[in-house]
């Protein structure tokens, strides 16, 4: 297994799981403003936020395979 | 001249003041700052209570009632908004100037050349890692001789690199600015003001009561949430950090990418992908403070 294998590995498994958290998390949240369009707003505040949880731990596997390259 | 990719994960150093080493990305923020400042001067020079204020002025009104707005629509309590409001406001407007300020005309690219000889490793394509800027300036005061720093880039680059080249001598590119956010140092810093913040709110709102959160000597689950509560404060820490960080800074080798395999054209829509990550990035950081703010000063009983 070549370093460069490694490095695209751990971006292509650590993206895998976020992506499908906010699929799933922004799916809900446009159920919830399809059901109550009056809390719209507040609904997509608290969707984005979740959003921002799980984008997180994508950024954390982007910055191991960064370092990995670049370090 | 300077054909090749320049990407660094840590700030490389443009000056030193005595001990003290000024960054590229600390001279960025300080630019930032001033700006902040110099605009909060202005509006306040010109401040008057008007039907028809003067378009700074109004400017000045749209953002701080946004921001007022989002701040109350969480806390739902006017004194709390008004604890929290400044220092939140400050993350959001501060984050925001340094994002987009990454991504000026300049920042990144305009630099100097600095005729140090520090060991450098050759990837291939031409991609050129900075070593560390703690080595750099070990190279700096030291004077090392080559030998051994070509046999150390040898063996923190065995995993990595294809071809090694040992020490590489000539001038290397130091860029004089680059986004403040995509400091380590910068996002940590504003991770621990977040997480103290919160600390300081909740003993003040809550008084020793808000130690209860981490030590609850009532049964066992409680003491082991206690725990769980006290790793989190940690963990707020370095997500915080790391989130801002790495989506900046994954921005800038994006951005640094493209402009290098097609520089005209190609890079706009990233362009504008990271003008909208720099205003997602801010509001996540002060919606988060915000709402650990919250949760720390709503007392422990509804469980």
């Amino acid at each position: 297994m070549t370093p460069e294998f490694s490095i695209a590995m751990t971006m292509a498994l650590g993206g895998f799981g976020p992506a499908l958290a906010i699929g799933i998390l922004v799916a809900k949240g446009l159920e919830a403003i399809g059901r109550n369009p009056e809390a719209a707003s507040k609904i997509q505040t608290n969707m984005i936020l979740g959003a921002a949880f799980a984008e997180a731990i994508a950024i954390y596997s982007l910055v191991v395979a960064l370092i990995l390259k670049f370090v | 001249m300077a054909s090749t990719l320049h990407i660094s994960i840590s700030a490389e150093t443009i000056a030193k003041i005595g001990a003290l080493e000024i960054s590229n990305s600390m001279l960025t923020s300080l630019i930032a700052s001033s700006l902040l400042i110099a605009f909060a001067l202005l509006v306040r020079s010109q401040l008057r209570q008007t039907g028809r204020p003067t378009m700074i002025q109004n400017l000045a009104e749209m953002i701080i009632e946004a921001l007022y707005n989002l701040v109350e629509s969480i806390t739902n309590s006017t004194k709390r908004t008004k604890l929290f409001f400044p220092l939140v406001a400050t993350f959001f407007l501060f984050i925001l100037l340094n994002n987009w300020l990454g991504l000026f005309p300049g920042v990144g690219t305009i630099g100097i050349l600095s005729n140090e000889e520090h060991a450098a490793v050759e990837l291939m394509p031409q991609v050129q890692a900075a070593t560390p800027a703690q080595e750099s300036v070990n190279n700096m005061e030291v004077n090392s001789d080559s030998a051994t720093d070509g046999e150390y880039a040898e063996g923190v680059a065995g995993g990595v690199a294809e071809k090694v080249e040992g020490v590489h001598e000539g001038p290397t590119f130091v860029p004089l600015f680059r986004a403040g956010t995509a400091d380590l140092n910068t996002t940590i810093a504003l991770a621990l003001v977040s997480v103290v913040a919160t600390q300081a709110f909740g003993f003040q709102f809550l008084h020793l009561g808000y130690l209860k959160k981490y030590l609850n000597f009532d049964n066992p689950i409680t003491f082991f949430v206690g725990i769980l509560e006290t790793i989190l404060e940690f963990a707020k820490i370095i997500s915080f950090a790391f989130r801002l960080f790495g989506n900046i800074f994954a921005g800038e080798v994006l951005l640094a990418v493209i402009s290098f395999l097609v520089p005209v054209i190609a890079p706009m829509p990233f362009y504008g992908l990271e003008i909208i990550v720099g205003v997602i990035q801010a509001l996540v950081f002060a919606l988060l403070s915000v709402v650990f703010f919250n949760m720390a000063t709503v007392s422990h009983d509804d469980h």
